[in-house]
Protein backbone atom coordinates (compact mmCIF):
# COMPACT_ATOMS: atom_id res chain seq x y z
CA UNK A 1 0.00 0.00 0.00
CA UNK A 2 1.30 3.68 -1.12
CA UNK A 3 1.22 6.30 1.23
CA UNK A 4 1.09 9.74 -0.24
CA UNK A 5 1.12 13.21 1.32
CA UNK A 6 0.79 16.53 -0.18
CA UNK A 7 -0.37 16.21 -4.08
CA UNK A 8 -2.87 13.60 -4.35
CA UNK A 9 -5.70 14.74 -6.41
CA UNK A 10 -7.59 11.22 -6.19
CA UNK A 11 -8.55 8.41 -4.23
CA UNK A 12 -8.68 5.05 -5.71
CA UNK A 13 -10.85 2.39 -4.47
CA UNK A 14 -11.42 -1.47 -5.15
CA UNK A 15 -14.60 -2.68 -4.32
CA UNK A 16 -15.50 -6.58 -5.31
CA UNK A 17 -19.09 -7.58 -6.94
CA UNK A 18 -19.78 -10.24 -4.86
CA UNK A 19 -18.48 -8.18 -1.20
CA UNK A 20 -21.92 -8.75 0.28
CA UNK A 21 -22.25 -12.28 -0.36
CA UNK A 22 -18.57 -13.45 -0.32
CA UNK A 23 -17.49 -15.27 2.73
CA UNK A 24 -14.78 -13.46 4.88
CA UNK A 25 -12.06 -15.38 6.44
CA UNK A 26 -9.44 -14.70 9.37
CA UNK A 27 -5.64 -14.31 9.00
CA UNK A 28 -2.83 -13.91 9.97
CA UNK A 29 -0.57 -10.78 9.46
CA UNK A 30 2.98 -10.59 9.82
CA UNK A 31 3.19 -8.47 12.71
CA UNK A 32 1.02 -11.66 14.33
CA UNK A 33 -2.53 -9.71 14.23
CA UNK A 34 -5.28 -11.26 12.62
CA UNK A 35 -7.67 -9.42 9.73
CA UNK A 36 -10.37 -10.36 8.17
CA UNK A 37 -10.22 -10.83 3.95
CA UNK A 38 -12.51 -12.32 1.15
CA UNK A 39 -12.15 -15.93 0.77
CA UNK A 40 -11.98 -16.98 -2.54
CA UNK A 41 -11.00 -20.45 -3.92
CA UNK A 42 -8.62 -21.82 -6.96
CA UNK A 43 -10.81 -21.48 -10.35
CA UNK A 44 -13.23 -18.64 -9.33
CA UNK A 45 -13.63 -15.70 -11.15
CA UNK A 46 -12.34 -11.75 -9.03
CA UNK A 47 -14.38 -8.98 -10.43
CA UNK A 48 -15.34 -5.74 -9.47
CA UNK A 49 -15.38 -2.35 -9.88
CA UNK A 50 -12.22 1.05 -9.62
CA UNK A 51 -14.03 3.82 -8.10
CA UNK A 52 -11.38 6.53 -9.25
CA UNK A 53 -12.46 9.86 -6.85
CA UNK A 54 -10.98 13.10 -7.40
CA UNK A 55 -10.71 15.46 -4.65
CA UNK A 56 -10.99 18.61 -6.15
CA UNK A 57 -13.48 17.98 -8.41
CA UNK A 58 -13.21 20.98 -10.91
CA UNK A 59 -9.20 19.87 -10.94
CA UNK A 60 -8.54 17.75 -13.83
CA UNK A 61 -6.50 14.61 -13.87
CA UNK A 62 -3.34 13.73 -15.89
CA UNK A 63 -2.38 10.06 -16.48
CA UNK A 64 -0.70 7.92 -17.96
CA UNK A 65 -2.76 4.23 -18.03
CA UNK A 66 -5.47 3.02 -15.22
CA UNK A 67 -5.21 -0.60 -14.83
CA UNK A 68 -6.04 -3.29 -11.89
CA UNK A 69 -3.67 -6.06 -11.84
CA UNK A 70 -4.47 -9.56 -10.15
CA UNK A 71 -1.26 -10.80 -8.39
CA UNK A 72 0.29 -14.08 -6.30
CA UNK A 73 3.29 -13.97 -5.21
CA UNK A 74 5.65 -15.51 -2.59
CA UNK A 75 8.21 -13.45 -0.46
CA UNK A 76 10.98 -14.81 1.78
CA UNK A 77 11.87 -12.39 4.69
CA UNK A 78 15.45 -12.77 4.11
CA UNK A 79 15.37 -11.45 0.12
CA UNK A 80 12.65 -8.78 0.63
CA UNK A 81 13.76 -7.00 -3.16
CA UNK A 82 12.42 -9.85 -4.97
CA UNK A 83 8.67 -10.84 -4.75
CA UNK A 84 8.52 -14.21 -6.52
CA UNK A 85 5.21 -14.03 -8.81
CA UNK A 86 3.60 -17.16 -9.81
CA UNK A 87 0.44 -15.71 -10.82
CA UNK A 88 0.28 -12.34 -12.27
CA UNK A 89 -2.64 -11.27 -14.58
CA UNK A 90 -3.48 -7.44 -15.69
CA UNK A 91 -6.43 -5.50 -17.47
CA UNK A 92 -6.15 -2.24 -18.66
CA UNK A 93 -8.95 -0.04 -17.53
CA UNK A 94 -8.08 3.11 -19.54
CA UNK A 95 -5.87 4.16 -21.66
CA UNK A 96 -3.35 7.39 -21.10
CA UNK A 97 -5.79 10.07 -20.76
CA UNK A 98 -7.49 12.53 -18.74
CA UNK A 99 -10.28 12.38 -16.10
CA UNK A 100 -12.67 15.27 -15.13
CA UNK A 101 -15.13 13.53 -12.71
CA UNK A 102 -14.99 10.21 -10.22
CA UNK A 103 -15.42 7.62 -12.41
CA UNK A 104 -15.96 3.60 -12.00
CA UNK A 105 -14.18 1.03 -13.96
CA UNK A 106 -15.43 -2.32 -14.30
CA UNK A 107 -12.87 -5.06 -14.38
CA UNK A 108 -12.75 -9.27 -14.31
CA UNK A 109 -10.41 -12.13 -14.07
CA UNK A 110 -12.56 -14.80 -15.29
CA UNK A 111 -11.68 -18.30 -13.74
CA UNK A 112 -8.19 -17.42 -12.37
CA UNK A 113 -6.15 -19.80 -11.37
CA UNK A 114 -5.01 -19.98 -7.88
CA UNK A 115 -2.84 -23.08 -7.39
CA UNK A 116 -1.41 -22.53 -3.75
CA UNK A 117 -2.80 -21.38 -0.26
CA UNK A 118 -2.18 -17.98 1.20
CA UNK A 119 0.47 -18.27 3.81
CA UNK A 120 1.50 -16.40 6.27
CA UNK A 121 4.76 -17.73 8.03
CA UNK A 122 8.26 -17.02 10.29
CA UNK A 123 10.15 -16.63 7.29
CA UNK A 124 7.89 -16.42 3.93
CA UNK A 125 4.58 -15.30 2.49
CA UNK A 126 2.66 -16.33 0.28
CA UNK A 127 -0.57 -14.15 -0.90
CA UNK A 128 -2.87 -13.19 -3.58
CA UNK A 129 -3.74 -9.20 -4.16
CA UNK A 130 -5.77 -6.89 -6.37
CA UNK A 131 -3.27 -3.80 -7.12
CA UNK A 132 -5.14 -1.06 -8.92
CA UNK A 133 -3.26 1.75 -10.57
CA UNK A 134 -3.21 5.45 -12.16
CA UNK A 135 0.09 5.93 -13.56
CA UNK A 136 1.74 9.76 -13.64
CA UNK A 137 4.70 11.43 -14.65
CA UNK A 138 6.12 11.62 -11.41
CA UNK A 139 4.33 9.28 -9.11
CA UNK A 140 1.90 6.51 -9.17
CA UNK A 141 -1.31 6.64 -7.34
CA UNK A 142 -2.18 2.67 -6.83
CA UNK A 143 -4.39 0.69 -4.06
CA UNK A 144 -3.92 -3.23 -3.12
CA UNK A 145 -6.74 -5.04 -1.61
CA UNK A 146 -5.65 -8.60 -0.11
CA UNK A 147 -7.65 -11.61 -0.56
CA UNK A 148 -6.96 -15.38 1.10
CA UNK A 149 -7.13 -18.36 -0.97
CA UNK A 150 -7.72 -21.86 0.46
CA UNK A 151 -6.86 -24.69 -1.62
CA UNK A 152 -9.64 -27.83 -0.76
CA UNK A 153 -9.28 -31.39 -1.13
CA UNK A 154 -10.95 -34.04 -0.99
CA UNK A 155 -11.03 -37.38 1.11
CA UNK A 156 -7.62 -39.37 0.06
CA UNK A 157 -8.48 -42.68 -1.60
CA UNK A 158 -5.41 -44.40 0.81
CA UNK A 159 -5.32 -43.27 3.57
CA UNK A 160 -3.33 -46.08 6.10
CA UNK A 161 -2.74 -45.95 9.69
CA UNK A 162 0.80 -45.45 10.78
CA UNK A 163 1.58 -48.46 13.20
CA UNK A 164 5.00 -49.16 14.56
CA UNK A 165 7.03 -50.62 17.35
CA UNK A 166 10.02 -48.31 18.49
CA UNK A 167 12.33 -48.75 21.57
CA UNK A 168 15.56 -48.73 22.97
CA UNK A 169 16.66 -52.38 23.78
CA UNK A 170 16.13 -54.08 27.07
CA UNK A 171 15.05 -50.87 28.85
CA UNK A 172 11.85 -49.60 26.53
CA UNK A 173 9.61 -50.62 24.06
CA UNK A 174 6.59 -49.67 22.76
CA UNK A 175 4.13 -49.58 20.02
CA UNK A 176 2.19 -46.61 18.93
CA UNK A 177 -0.65 -46.35 16.45
CA UNK A 178 -2.65 -43.28 14.68
CA UNK A 179 -5.81 -44.77 12.68
CA UNK A 180 -4.55 -42.11 9.76
CA UNK A 181 -1.62 -40.76 7.99
CA UNK A 182 -3.74 -37.85 6.55
CA UNK A 183 -6.09 -35.69 8.91
CA UNK A 184 -8.30 -32.92 7.39
CA UNK A 185 -8.04 -29.70 9.73
CA UNK A 186 -11.14 -30.49 11.86
CA UNK A 187 -10.42 -34.39 12.22
CA UNK A 188 -9.46 -35.86 15.65
CA UNK A 189 -6.40 -38.11 16.00
CA UNK A 190 -7.47 -41.38 17.64
CA UNK A 191 -4.40 -43.47 18.96
CA UNK A 192 -3.16 -45.86 21.19
CA UNK A 193 0.58 -46.16 22.99
CA UNK A 194 1.00 -50.30 23.80
CA UNK A 195 3.50 -50.72 26.43
CA UNK A 196 5.72 -54.07 26.06
CA UNK A 197 8.45 -53.49 28.01
CA UNK A 198 9.17 -50.74 30.65
CA UNK A 199 12.60 -50.96 32.79
CA UNK A 200 12.78 -47.18 32.92
CA UNK A 201 10.32 -44.84 35.51
CA UNK A 202 7.94 -42.70 33.39
CA UNK A 203 6.46 -39.78 35.01
CA UNK A 204 4.05 -38.79 31.62
CA UNK A 205 3.56 -38.79 28.26
CA UNK A 206 2.74 -36.29 25.70
CA UNK A 207 1.88 -35.66 22.10
CA UNK A 208 2.98 -32.52 20.55
CA UNK A 209 2.61 -31.15 17.27
CA UNK A 210 5.29 -29.45 15.38
CA UNK A 211 4.80 -27.33 12.50
CA UNK A 212 8.19 -26.88 10.27
CA UNK A 213 8.53 -24.49 7.71
CA UNK A 214 10.98 -24.59 5.56
CA UNK A 215 12.86 -22.15 3.24
CA UNK A 216 15.38 -22.08 0.58
CA UNK A 217 17.42 -24.63 -1.56
CA UNK A 218 20.56 -26.64 -1.95
CA UNK A 219 23.05 -25.48 0.84
CA UNK A 220 20.87 -22.56 1.98
CA UNK A 221 18.07 -24.70 3.29
CA UNK A 222 16.53 -23.50 6.12
CA UNK A 223 13.91 -25.01 9.05
CA UNK A 224 12.15 -23.16 11.87
CA UNK A 225 10.41 -25.48 14.10
CA UNK A 226 7.09 -24.48 15.94
CA UNK A 227 5.57 -26.33 18.93
CA UNK A 228 1.92 -25.60 17.92
CA UNK A 229 0.50 -27.62 20.60
CA UNK A 230 1.62 -29.97 23.62
CA UNK A 231 -1.19 -32.51 24.88
CA UNK A 232 -0.51 -34.39 28.04
CA UNK A 233 -2.05 -37.89 27.39
CA UNK A 234 -0.59 -40.22 30.18
CA UNK A 235 0.00 -38.83 34.02
CA UNK A 236 2.08 -41.38 35.79
CA UNK A 237 3.78 -45.18 35.44
CA UNK A 238 3.14 -47.61 33.15
CA UNK A 239 4.10 -51.26 33.31
CA UNK A 240 3.81 -53.93 30.24
CA UNK A 241 0.24 -54.43 28.74
CA UNK A 242 -1.01 -51.04 29.54
CA UNK A 243 -2.68 -49.40 26.58
CA UNK A 244 -2.78 -45.61 26.39
CA UNK A 245 -5.78 -43.95 24.46
CA UNK A 246 -5.34 -40.81 22.28
CA UNK A 247 -7.66 -38.43 21.66
CA UNK A 248 -6.49 -35.16 19.80
CA UNK A 249 -8.71 -32.73 18.14
CA UNK A 250 -7.39 -30.83 15.43
CA UNK A 251 -9.90 -27.90 15.52
CA UNK A 252 -8.92 -26.47 18.69
CA UNK A 253 -5.20 -25.17 17.16
CA UNK A 254 -3.81 -22.86 14.49
CA UNK A 255 -3.29 -25.27 11.55
CA UNK A 256 -2.59 -24.93 7.85
CA UNK A 257 -2.64 -27.28 5.38
CA UNK A 258 0.74 -29.48 4.58
CA UNK A 259 2.53 -27.46 1.65
CA UNK A 260 4.99 -29.45 -0.35
CA UNK A 261 7.71 -27.30 -2.35
CA UNK A 262 5.42 -24.92 -2.88
CA UNK A 263 6.61 -23.11 -6.16
CA UNK A 264 10.07 -24.80 -5.24
CA UNK A 265 10.25 -22.03 -2.59
CA UNK A 266 9.06 -23.32 0.59
CA UNK A 267 7.33 -26.35 2.46
CA UNK A 268 5.07 -26.53 5.44
CA UNK A 269 4.95 -29.87 7.21
CA UNK A 270 3.61 -30.94 10.38
CA UNK A 271 4.70 -33.82 12.74
CA UNK A 272 3.21 -35.69 15.44
CA UNK A 273 5.83 -36.06 18.50
CA UNK A 274 5.28 -39.05 20.81
CA UNK A 275 7.27 -38.00 24.29
CA UNK A 276 8.06 -39.67 27.58
CA UNK A 277 10.09 -38.08 30.11
CA UNK A 278 11.30 -40.07 32.86
CA UNK A 279 11.27 -39.38 36.65
CA UNK A 280 15.03 -38.01 36.16
CA UNK A 281 13.20 -35.30 33.30
CA UNK A 282 15.35 -37.28 30.46
CA UNK A 283 13.23 -37.09 26.95
CA UNK A 284 12.61 -40.07 25.33
CA UNK A 285 10.79 -39.31 22.01
CA UNK A 286 9.39 -40.32 18.25
CA UNK A 287 8.39 -38.14 15.93
CA UNK A 288 6.25 -38.89 12.68
CA UNK A 289 5.10 -36.99 9.93
CA UNK A 290 1.02 -36.31 9.12
CA UNK A 291 -0.13 -35.09 6.20
CA UNK A 292 -3.03 -31.86 7.14
CA UNK A 293 -5.84 -31.41 4.25
CA UNK A 294 -8.10 -28.43 4.00
CA UNK A 295 -12.01 -30.08 3.93
CA UNK A 296 -14.44 -27.89 1.93
CA UNK A 297 -17.96 -27.27 3.71
CA UNK A 298 -20.87 -28.70 3.16
CA UNK A 299 -22.04 -26.99 -0.09
CA UNK A 300 -24.94 -25.38 0.54
CA UNK A 301 -27.41 -24.53 -1.92
CA UNK A 302 -26.27 -20.59 -1.10
CA UNK A 303 -22.88 -21.82 -2.30
CA UNK A 304 -21.90 -20.19 -5.85
CA UNK A 305 -21.81 -22.58 -8.71
CA UNK A 306 -17.90 -22.18 -9.29
CA UNK A 307 -17.35 -22.81 -5.35
CA UNK A 308 -19.26 -26.23 -5.63
CA UNK A 309 -16.56 -26.49 -8.66
CA UNK A 310 -13.64 -26.07 -6.71
CA UNK A 311 -14.54 -28.15 -3.38
CA UNK A 312 -14.76 -31.01 -5.43
CA UNK A 313 -11.73 -31.05 -7.31
CA UNK A 314 -9.43 -33.45 -6.24
CA UNK A 315 -6.10 -32.58 -5.34
CA UNK A 316 -3.45 -35.46 -5.43
CA UNK A 317 -2.27 -36.01 -1.99
CA UNK A 318 0.97 -38.32 -1.75
CA UNK A 319 0.54 -41.28 -0.70
CA UNK A 320 1.30 -41.42 2.95
CA UNK A 321 5.08 -43.24 2.81
CA UNK A 322 5.57 -46.67 4.83
CA UNK A 323 8.45 -45.81 7.87
CA UNK A 324 10.75 -48.71 9.08
CA UNK A 325 10.58 -49.65 12.48
CA UNK A 326 13.14 -46.88 14.22
CA UNK A 327 14.87 -46.69 17.42
CA UNK A 328 14.35 -44.50 19.77
CA UNK A 329 16.96 -41.60 20.52
CA UNK A 330 17.17 -41.31 24.49
CA UNK A 331 18.20 -38.24 25.80
CA UNK A 332 19.34 -36.86 29.26
CA UNK A 333 18.57 -33.59 30.26
CA UNK B 1 -18.98 -36.47 1.94
CA UNK B 2 -19.32 -34.28 5.27
CA UNK B 3 -19.00 -36.71 8.97
CA UNK B 4 -21.26 -34.51 11.48
CA UNK B 5 -19.70 -36.26 14.44
CA UNK B 6 -16.45 -37.41 14.40
CA UNK B 7 -15.77 -40.98 14.85
CA UNK B 8 -13.66 -40.60 18.24
CA UNK B 9 -13.80 -44.52 18.92
CA UNK B 10 -10.59 -45.86 20.84
CA UNK B 11 -8.60 -48.27 19.04
CA UNK B 12 -8.87 -51.80 19.87
CA UNK B 13 -6.77 -52.70 22.58
CA UNK B 14 -6.35 -56.41 24.33
CA UNK B 15 -7.11 -56.72 27.61
CA UNK B 16 -4.18 -56.26 29.82
CA UNK B 17 -2.64 -59.60 31.84
CA UNK B 18 -3.70 -59.50 35.74
CA UNK B 19 0.17 -60.03 36.44
CA UNK B 20 1.25 -57.44 34.13
CA UNK B 21 -0.94 -54.69 36.09
CA UNK B 22 -0.59 -55.78 39.59
CA UNK B 23 2.62 -57.63 39.81
CA UNK B 24 5.89 -56.12 40.81
CA UNK B 25 7.21 -53.44 38.27
CA UNK B 26 10.30 -53.85 36.09
CA UNK B 27 11.45 -50.81 36.44
CA UNK B 28 12.73 -51.08 40.28
CA UNK B 29 15.82 -49.49 41.18
CA UNK B 30 16.80 -47.64 44.70
CA UNK B 31 20.11 -46.60 45.73
CA UNK B 32 21.12 -45.35 48.82
CA UNK B 33 23.93 -43.19 49.44
CA UNK B 34 24.51 -43.36 53.71
CA UNK B 35 26.20 -44.33 56.45
CA UNK B 36 29.22 -41.85 56.17
CA UNK B 37 32.43 -43.20 58.31
CA UNK B 38 35.71 -40.82 58.41
CA UNK B 39 38.67 -42.98 58.17
CA UNK B 40 42.53 -43.38 59.17
CA UNK B 41 44.32 -40.08 60.82
CA UNK B 42 45.90 -37.20 60.74
CA UNK B 43 46.23 -35.54 57.52
CA UNK B 44 45.51 -39.15 55.77
CA UNK B 45 41.61 -39.25 57.12
CA UNK B 46 39.36 -39.17 54.19
CA UNK B 47 35.39 -40.56 54.26
CA UNK B 48 33.88 -43.39 52.41
CA UNK B 49 29.50 -43.85 51.73
CA UNK B 50 28.06 -46.70 51.79
CA UNK B 51 25.89 -47.60 48.34
CA UNK B 52 23.11 -49.94 48.95
CA UNK B 53 21.49 -51.06 45.40
CA UNK B 54 18.38 -52.78 45.16
CA UNK B 55 16.81 -53.78 41.84
CA UNK B 56 15.30 -56.07 39.67
CA UNK B 57 16.77 -54.88 36.53
CA UNK B 58 18.60 -57.46 34.85
CA UNK B 59 21.78 -55.70 33.52
CA UNK B 60 22.74 -55.21 37.04
CA UNK B 61 23.92 -58.71 37.90
CA UNK B 62 23.45 -58.71 41.37
CA UNK B 63 19.77 -57.78 42.51
CA UNK B 64 21.35 -56.18 46.11
CA UNK B 65 24.57 -55.05 46.89
CA UNK B 66 26.13 -52.85 49.49
CA UNK B 67 29.81 -51.04 48.88
CA UNK B 68 31.67 -48.33 49.86
CA UNK B 69 32.71 -45.55 48.33
CA UNK B 70 34.79 -42.07 48.71
CA UNK B 71 34.44 -38.56 46.58
CA UNK B 72 37.11 -39.13 44.82
CA UNK B 73 35.57 -42.34 43.39
CA UNK B 74 33.09 -40.66 42.40
CA UNK B 75 35.08 -38.34 40.73
CA UNK B 76 36.51 -41.31 38.54
CA UNK B 77 33.11 -42.35 37.40
CA UNK B 78 32.24 -39.07 36.32
CA UNK B 79 34.88 -38.84 34.73
CA UNK B 80 34.79 -42.04 32.72
CA UNK B 81 31.13 -41.49 32.12
CA UNK B 82 31.55 -38.57 30.14
CA UNK B 83 34.61 -39.66 28.31
CA UNK B 84 33.13 -43.70 27.24
CA UNK B 85 29.19 -42.87 27.00
CA UNK B 86 27.23 -39.97 24.94
CA UNK B 87 25.66 -39.03 28.26
CA UNK B 88 25.44 -35.81 29.24
CA UNK B 89 26.95 -36.53 33.14
CA UNK B 90 25.35 -34.50 36.09
CA UNK B 91 27.58 -32.50 38.23
CA UNK B 92 28.64 -33.76 41.40
CA UNK B 93 28.18 -31.93 44.77
CA UNK B 94 31.48 -29.13 45.34
CA UNK B 95 34.98 -30.48 45.33
CA UNK B 96 34.95 -27.56 48.22
CA UNK B 97 38.77 -27.08 48.22
CA UNK B 98 38.52 -24.16 50.61
CA UNK B 99 37.12 -26.38 53.37
CA UNK B 100 40.90 -28.45 53.46
CA UNK B 101 42.77 -24.97 54.37
CA UNK B 102 43.27 -24.71 57.54
CA UNK B 103 42.85 -22.58 60.24
CA UNK B 104 39.12 -23.32 59.80
CA UNK B 105 36.89 -22.53 62.91
CA UNK B 106 34.85 -25.85 62.13
CA UNK B 107 35.92 -29.49 61.03
CA UNK B 108 36.11 -28.78 57.40
CA UNK B 109 35.57 -31.40 55.23
CA UNK B 110 34.88 -33.43 57.88
CA UNK B 111 32.01 -31.11 59.54
CA UNK B 112 29.11 -33.11 59.59
CA UNK B 113 26.50 -30.72 58.01
CA UNK B 114 29.14 -30.60 55.10
CA UNK B 115 29.16 -34.48 55.11
CA UNK B 116 25.48 -34.53 55.38
CA UNK B 117 25.10 -32.08 52.36
CA UNK B 118 27.65 -33.84 50.33
CA UNK B 119 26.15 -37.00 51.21
CA UNK B 120 22.60 -35.78 49.38
CA UNK B 121 24.33 -34.63 46.50
CA UNK B 122 25.92 -37.78 45.78
CA UNK B 123 22.99 -40.01 46.21
CA UNK B 124 21.51 -37.46 44.18
CA UNK B 125 23.82 -38.02 41.56
CA UNK B 126 23.58 -41.51 41.34
CA UNK B 127 20.18 -41.94 41.07
CA UNK B 128 20.36 -39.60 38.13
CA UNK B 129 23.04 -41.81 36.15
CA UNK B 130 22.15 -45.16 37.57
CA UNK B 131 18.55 -44.86 35.87
CA UNK B 132 19.88 -43.66 32.24
CA UNK B 133 19.38 -46.34 29.57
CA UNK B 134 22.74 -45.52 27.93
CA UNK B 135 25.08 -45.13 31.00
CA UNK B 136 23.93 -48.74 32.05
CA UNK B 137 25.48 -50.16 29.30
CA UNK B 138 29.02 -48.85 30.68
CA UNK B 139 31.03 -51.19 32.40
CA UNK B 140 32.48 -48.78 34.80
CA UNK B 141 29.21 -47.66 36.42
CA UNK B 142 28.14 -51.38 37.31
CA UNK B 143 31.90 -51.69 38.72
CA UNK B 144 31.40 -48.85 40.50
CA UNK B 145 28.08 -49.72 42.19
CA UNK B 146 28.54 -53.56 42.71
CA UNK B 147 31.94 -54.50 42.43
CA UNK B 148 33.89 -54.61 45.66
CA UNK B 149 36.26 -51.83 44.69
CA UNK B 150 37.28 -49.91 42.33
CA UNK B 151 39.83 -50.96 39.38
CA UNK B 152 41.44 -47.58 37.79
CA UNK B 153 43.11 -49.78 35.53
CA UNK B 154 40.32 -51.77 34.34
CA UNK B 155 39.39 -51.84 30.11
CA UNK B 156 36.20 -49.44 29.20
CA UNK B 157 33.69 -51.75 27.54
CA UNK B 158 30.42 -52.06 27.38
CA UNK B 159 27.91 -54.25 28.98
CA UNK B 160 25.98 -56.59 26.38
CA UNK B 161 23.20 -58.61 27.36
CA UNK B 162 22.76 -62.13 26.24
Amino acid sequence: MSFFSFGQSAEIDVVLNDAETRKKVEHKTEDGKKDKYFLFYDGETVSGKVNVTLKNPGKRLEHYGIKIEFVGQIELYYDRGNHHEFVSLVKDLARPGEITQSQSFDFEFTHVEKPYESYTGQNVKLRYFLRATVVRRLNDITKEMDIVVHTLSTYPELNSSIKMEVGIEDCLHIEFEYNKSKYHLKDVIVGKIYFLLVRIKIKHMEIDIIKRETTGTGPSVYHENDTIAKYEIMDGAPVRGESIPIRLFLAGYDLTPTMRDINKKFSVRYYLNLVLIDEEERRYFKQQEITLWRKGDVVRKSMSHQAAIASQRFEGILNGVRLPSRVFKGESS
Amino acid sequence: MADAIADTRRLFTKPQNLNDAYGPPSNFLEIDVSNPETVGVGRGRFTTYEIRLKTNLPIFKLKESSVRRRYSDFEWLRAELERESKVVVPPLPGKALFRQLPFRGDDGIFDDSFIEERRQGLEQFLNKVAGHPLAQNERCLHMFLQDESVDKNYTPSKIRQA
